[in-house]
């Protein structure tokens, strides 16, 4: 299984997301922005975090518009996976392939820190391997990881299980740490083939590194 | 011809920015002050001379790049 990874000025997490990746045994690309083309062979199309164009304007603004978001666009269409880790996130809605907005922090502060996680939904291939309402822990990174929707899309979000995952304390009360609505740390389009979560699990893939909960996301994707 | 775009958060989205400001004025003892709204102004200088055509493209810059209409609202100026 074949795994592109975007890489924008000002991504930095290209190569901790390759790593993971590898140690689950998937070949890997990483894509420049510049291209505009994507490979037929990839399977997965990550976009990874980081700060692309260095946040200027709205984070991931500037990225929707390289050469290679063309080439995503049609790779969406096409109906094959795309996820999006925090930066990621931010690129897929500011390019409208997911819902919503990622709005500056409530408390208006950067966000580094381990923070669990409640699965809300496994009917979908990222978290298929994951037991709905299980409790991960997984470092958050962000400035602006507050979602924002209306509340009628918010609606059809849960209408459609569209949810992936919620922020919550270690006993999967909800916990909010950044303003999200309904405290979301993750969601997915409606067929179910974009995803995108302000939480890195690229980051928790060894137990002495704090977490290998990252492990079993992003198991979800790999076929062979 | 010049353009003014001022961007701010839609009504209704909460603006953490204002009311931090808010309360840092509560803090300095001016009183009166019923709400905080913090935005980006954004200026551009337009090759275009006529202000019908200019103002279409401007709204074209701020739907496609400028703003993100999910949760922000655009205004324009032109100044010739």
């Amino acid at each position: 299984m074949k795994v592109g990874i975007l890489q924008f000025p000002g991504t930095n997490c290209e190569y901790d997301t390759q790593y993971a990746f590898t140690m689950l045994g998937c070949s890997t690309e990483i894509i420049w922005h510049q291209e505009t083309s994507i490979s037929p062979t990839v399977d997965l199309l990550v976009i990874a975090g980081g700060f692309s164009y260095g946040d200027y304007l709205r984070s991931g603004a500037i990225a929707r518009f390289s050469p290679v978001m063309q080439a995503v666009q049609e790779y969406a269409a096409s109906g094959k996976n795309i996820l999006g880790i925090c930066n990621g996130f931010q690129v897929l809605t500011e390019s409208h392939l997911l819902p919503g907005a990622l709005k500056r922090n409530e408390s208006l502060h950067f966000i580094s820190q381990h923070h669990h996680l409640k699965v809300a939904s496994t009917d979908n291939t990222f978290l298929q391997k994951m037991q709905k309402d299980a409790i991960v822990n997984i470092p958050i990174a962000h400035h602006d990881g507050n979602f924002y929707i209306d509340p009628q899309s918010l609606q059809e979000l849960y209408d459609n299980d569209q949810i992936l995952l919620h922020y919550c304390d270690e006993n999967g009360e909800l916990l909010n740490p950044n303003g999200s609505v309904d405290s979301i740390a993750g969601i997915c389009n409606k067929e179910k083939t974009v995803f995108g979560l302000m939480p890195h699990p690229e980051r928790a893939m060894e137990r002495i590194l704090g977490s290998s909960d990252g492990r079993m996301m992003l198991e979800g994707f790999i076929t062979t | 011809m010049k353009a003014i775009v001022n961007i701010s958060l839609k009504a209704g989205v909460l603006d953490s920015q204002g009311k931090a400001v808010h309360h840092a004025l509560d803090a300095l003892n001016f009183d009166g002050v019923t709400d905080v709204r913090v935005g980006k102004q954004i200026v551009l200088q337009l090759d275009e001379t006529d202000a019908t055509k200019a103002k279409e493209s401007v709204i074209q810059m701020c739907e496609a790049l400028l703003a993100n209409t999910v949760i922000e609202d655009y205004e324009i100026e032109l100044i010739s």
